[in-house]
Formats: structure tokens, sequence, C-alpha cells
């Protein structure tokens, strides 16, 4: 599926597709690279980077992202540094027995995969989300882009 | 000759062969520092697994886990949770806005010199310290493991660094990526198999596991003793052992994503969302491996039993010597083989990120300022410095000798990760007035931070009593190394560095101008 990404968005993706035998520039060069050795960095008119960054879509996918990443990341170092602090302070109540011969202690611990696995795929359907917004600020880039 | 030295011979074939067919489809840059960016998201999910799951991981925390129980799984829980700080944190902008290297992320709004030196130091020292503590760990086990084979320790340094220059050298990334991958196969068998035999001795009754870990009997001190080995405290004890544990949980949490060899598989991939989904396949093959180690640690713990593990070659040898119990000879034999192809796979990983960094951070961009002066330069120097990276490794191994501690190597290599590499990462793509100041004090303030925390503590004994009583110097490390990099950040302005935050913005969160995969 990933083979060959760029076909799928070709279309609304401005960026061209870098990647020469090498893509760094043999001294000796003289006069501007042929455009598959121009680096990313180096083609300025991939993009307006300002423009891009005030337009409303722009914000919005940033605002939309960080919703998401901040408070999923604080309640995971939240939860997981409850773990150490309650073994190594209350090691007497993360001692108690709660399923048959299994302590409060190897449960939690147990959990945190879960817990992991599951912000992991909320993330991956957040993600989705960000990808189509990401998609249609592109697109409409690239219709200006033809519109100039 | 012995089982597991033909199993071994066997894996070495495969890789061998790999690294040929790698070598003759790759040519150019790209093809070498980042397998031409067309490794498929599950393909880097298991290389990073492979990449991940050190001997460290198999042998060590197993045998933690059968001398400590429950302490020892705390180490699991964190190498998991870790990934998700890579998730959603980092993989997807560094892919975005990188090239082949970690510094590239930073030298993309920061003056460019100053910033991949420090960051190429950074990971030259991550990368160099883990390899050694590796090569060490092999050397160790190969007098354990492959007994009467007439292989000794500098045999088996100079061979695990011989192949991975071979596999470096010529190979490159793409044939790093498929090593990294088999091996990741060959452990989660042989993982889950051996949970399995584990579970079918106890009738496949969670209920008499648990039961029997709660009962395990051993010698202490001359004296039986039976503990419940799901108790927390046998390993981190007072009066700084939960400042420890805490301490620990820090530098995986914070140093996973700050780790050079892991951060350069996102480069392998053709774009963010495929560097996304690689962290996700990985996490499914981390997090089970490491669930495993219950079975694996309290199975050896409960089925051979400390006294045994002791006399039959100490901690290290717990998950072989359960397979020898469980599975007989040949079932030993292929779990030696997997412990070496395990370290093979990491020592791979570490020396291409290595010389990756050192060639395209140090060499191209700070001693020739961002220009080849001849074409494939750039390669060939990773090669050459992977060739010098690899023998220094092999010397300083056989210079320690077997029975060096070298663990606070591993626990110095996270801690540099999370307390230099990670601050600047993080404060680079969230905060506009970042600078190159910023940059080179919090990567210096960090480096130098974990490295005296760890002379002064209690694994290394320069001084004693300690002055430092934590062996994970993450608790202080980190805050200093972020501190740092605030501090140096406010003594002055950059415009030039805050102008092109938009753009470092804009590329980080739409992939737009990102490096695209190489067409073959």
């Amino acid at each position: 599926m990933a083979r060959n990404p760029s076909a799928e968005s070709a279309s609304d993706d401005p960026t061209p597709v870098v990647g020469a035998e090498t893509d760094i520039a043999p001294l000796g060069h003289s006069g501007p690279k042929p455009a598959h050795e121009l680096t990313a960095d180096e083609d300025l008119d991939v993009a307006d980077w300002e423009r891009v960054a005030a337009m409303g879509e722009f914000k919005a996918l940033v605002a939309a992202k960080l919703r998401f990443i901040v408070p999923a990341t604080v309640f995971f170092v939240v939860y997981y540094f409850a773990l150490p602090v309650l073994v190594g302070y209350a090691p007497r109540w993360m001692e108690q027995r709660v399923l048959g011969p299994v302590n409060l202690a190897y449960l939690f611990a147990l959990s945190q995969f879960f817990m992991a696995w599951i912000i992991a795929a909320l993330y991956m359907r957040a993600a989705g989300r960000f990808d189509a917004m990401a998609k249609q600020i592109m697109a409409k880039l690239s219709k200006q882009r033809k519109g100039e | 000759m012995s089982t597991p030295l033909i199993m071994f011979l066997a894996f070495v074939a495969i890789t061998l062969v790999i690294t040929y067919w790698a070598a003759r489809r790759s040519s150019g840059a790209s093809a070498y520092f980042a397998a031409s960016r067309q490794i498929t998201g599950w393909q880097n999910g298991v290389a990073v697994a492979g990449d991940y799951m050190s001997a460290a991981s198999f042998l060590g925390i197993a045998g933690i886990i059968a001398f400590q129980g429950y302490d020892g799984f705390m180490y699991s829980v964190g190498w998991l949770v870790a990934y998700l700080t890579v998730l959603l944190i980092v993989a997807e902008p560094l892919r975005n806005a990188g090239k082949y290297t970690m510094a590239d992320v930073l030298a993309y709004r920061l003056s460019p010199r100053p910033v991949r030196a420090m960051a190429s130091l950074s990971t030259l020292t991550v990368s160099t310290f883990y390899m050694i503590a590796q090569m060490v760990g092999a050397g160790a086990l190969v007098t354990l493991l492959l007994k009467g084979s007439g292989i000794n320790y500098q045999t088996a340094v100079v061979g695990v660094g011989v192949l991975m220059i071979v596999y470096v050298v010529f190979g490159g990334m793409l044939a790093t990526t498929w090593v990294q991958i088999i091996k990741a196969i060959l452990l989660m068998g042989g993982t889950m198999l051996l949970s399995l035999l584990v579970l079918a001795h106890f009738g496949f009754s969670l209920a008499n596991f648990f039961n029997a870990v709660t009962h395990v009997t051993y010698h202490d001190k001359g004296a039986l003793v039976t503990q419940n080995f799901l108790q927390p405290g046998l390993r981190f004890k007072p009066p700084y052992g939960a400042l420890d544990l805490i301490s620990l949980g820090l530098a995986l949490i914070f140093g996973t994503a700050g780790l050079p060899h892991i951060l350069v598989r996102f480069y392998t991939v053709p774009d963010a969302k495929t560097a996304r989904v690689s962290v996700v396949w990985a996490m499914v093959i981390i997090g089970t491996f490491y669930i495993l180690t219950t079975f694996l640690g309290f199975g050896a713990a409960t089925i051979v039993g400390r006294d045994q593990i002791a006399t039959g070659g100490g901690t290290n040898m717990s998950a072989p010597l359960l397979a020898q119990a469980l599975g007989g000879e040949v079932f030993f034999a292929f779990i030696s083989a997997i412990a070496f192809a395990t370290i093979l796979a990491v020592v791979a990983g570490l020396t291409i990120s290595a010389s990756t960094s050192f060639a395209h951070d140090f060499y191209t961009n700070v001693i020739h300022r961002g220009t080849e002066r001849r074409p494939g330069e750039e390669v060939r120097v990773a090669r050459i410095t992977a060739c010098v990276v690899g023998a220094v490794a092999i010397a300083i191994a056989i210079l320690l000798g077997p029975n060096a501690n070298v663990a606070f190597l591993v626990a110095l290599a996270f801690a540099v990760a999370a307390s230099a590499n990670l601050p600047v990462i993080v404060l680079s793509l969230f905060w506009k007035r970042f600078n190159t100041k910023g940059a080179v004090i919090g990567l210096a303030t960090g480096l130098a931070a974990s490295i005296i925390l760890i002379l002064l503590g209690p694994s290394v004994k320069l001084i004693n009593p300690p002055i430092f009583p934590l062996e994970n110097p993450g608790i202080l490390s980190i805050p200093l190394g972020f501190i740092g990099a605030v501090v140096g950040t406010l003594l002055g302005r950059e415009p030039a560095a805050e102008a092109k935050f938009d753009e470092l913005l804009v590329r980080a969160n739409t992939g737009l101008g990102a490096e695209k995969a190489t067409a073959h």
C-alpha cells in the first residue's frame, strides 16, 4: 500500500519529487541544478509558508492536533507515573490481592499496556481526520497555484 | 560443532545473503541512509521492534524478573509506554521536516553548524556507549551459551563487530532493516513458543501459574525462603528505591523518543502517515513481547528456580535455561541463537545511526558547510565511519573484558537521549522563540549532566560512597537539559530562527515539501 504513496496524492501536492542518485549536488556543477536534483529545502517555490501558516484551515489543523495530543500526553504521563509512585510509596496498598493470587500492583502494570494500545488506537482514528484536513489544505493550495 | 553454533551460523548466512542483495540494489545517499524511503509501514514497524528489543530486554529483563520478581516487570512497562511519546510527539514531524538524522529537524530553523556539531556529538555518545554495552554482553553470552564450541570472549566480540560492519558498510540501511525484521520475527516466535511451553507446564491454567509465582522458594544466604514474586520492592529498596524507579521511568518515557537509532528508522518510510502506521505496528509487537516477559521471567523463577540459574550461569541465563528445562537441547540452541541474532540486529542499527550522523551532520554539514565535494562522498564517509566506530567498539569491549559492569552504559544512553536530545527536539518543534544558543546549551547541559551524575552515582563507584544516590540520573538530568535549553534561548533573540518557525510548523504538520521516496 505504501509502495508508491506519491501516486495517490500527486494531484494535490505541489511538492516536487526529490531524489536522484545522490540528492546533494556535486561540486563542479555550474548553473542552476536541474529540477529533479533540487532538495525540498532549495526549492523555494514549494510554498509560501507564511501564507499557508496564516490560512484558517491550517490553524484549525494545528489546533485540532494539539487538542488531541496535549490531553493524551498529559493523561498517559500521569497514568504511567502513578505506577512507580504508588509502587514506591504505597507498596502495602499495591500488594492487596484482587484477582485470586494476583495483586493490584501487577494488574495496574498490565493495564499500562492496554492504556498505551488504546491511546494509540484513538490517535490513529483522530489522525485520519488530521490527514483529511491536511489534504484539503493541499488541494486548496494547488488550486490557487493553478489559478495564478 | 554445537547445535547453538549451527543455528547461529544459519542466521548469519541468511543475513549475509540479504546484505549481498541489498548491496546490489542500492546506490546513492537516500538509498544508503534511508533505504530509498521505500520501507512499508508494517516492515518498518517490525524493524523498529527489532532495533529496540535488545539483549538487555530479552535476557536482562527475563533475568531480573526471575531474580527480583515484580520490580523487573516495571522495566517492561516503561519500555512500551515510551512509544506513546514517539507516536504522539516525535515520529511524524521528524519524518516531515528531516532528511537523514535527528539534527535535520534542529538545523531547520537554527544556525546549522553549531547545532549539528552538538547533536552529532550527542548521537555518537549514545550510540557508542549503547553499542559497547551490547558487545560486552554478546561476548559474555558466548562463554555461557556456546560453552565447549571453542569460541571465547574475544572471538565473539570480533565476530559480532565484523558482522555489523559488513551489514552496514555493504548493505546500508536496506540490509540493516531486513536483519532487524528477521530478528524481530525470530525473537517473537521464540518468545511466544517459550511462553506457551510455560503455560503448558501449568496445565494452561493462569491460576496455577500465578499461584506458583506467589510461592517461589530459593536459598537466600543459606536459608530456604518462600517469597511472593508479585510483591513490589525486591529490587528497588528504601531509602532511594522509589525515586530510582521514577527516575528510570522518566529516562525510558522521554529517552526512547530521543534514541538516534530509533529516530533514523522513520526516514526509511515514504511519508509521515506510514511513519505513524509503523509506530503502531511496533507498539503491538513490543507490547506483546513485554507482556510475555511475565512468562519468561516468572517461568524461569518457578520452573528452573533461582538456585539453579545462579549455578547455571547467572541472571542473564534465565531465559535460555528455561528453554532448556522445557524444550530440551534443541530449543535451548534455538533460544541461544535468537539471543545472538538480537544483539547483531541492534548493533547494526546503532552503527548505521552513528555513521549517518557523523557523515551527514558533522562531515558534510559542519566541516564542508553542506556541499559534497565529490559525488557519493557522504556515503563513502559514512562507510569509513562505520568501520571506525565498529573497530573502536570492538577494542573497548575487549579491553573491558567479559566481567565488566556495563548496565550503566545502557542507563547512560537512555539518560542522554532523554536529557539532551528530547528537550531540544520538542522545543524546536513547539516553541517559536527557541534558538541556536538554547539548542547548543540544552544539548551540552543534558549530555554533561547525564554523564557526570552517572559517574557520581552508585553504578560506577568512582567515589565511595556515591555522591548521587540514584542509578538513573533522569529525574535530575532531564529537568537540567530543559532548563539549559530554555535559559540559553532567553539569553538572546534570533529573528531568523523565529521567522522560519511558520515554515517548520507547516512542513511538520502537512508534509508539504517532505523528502519523497526514490523510484528505482
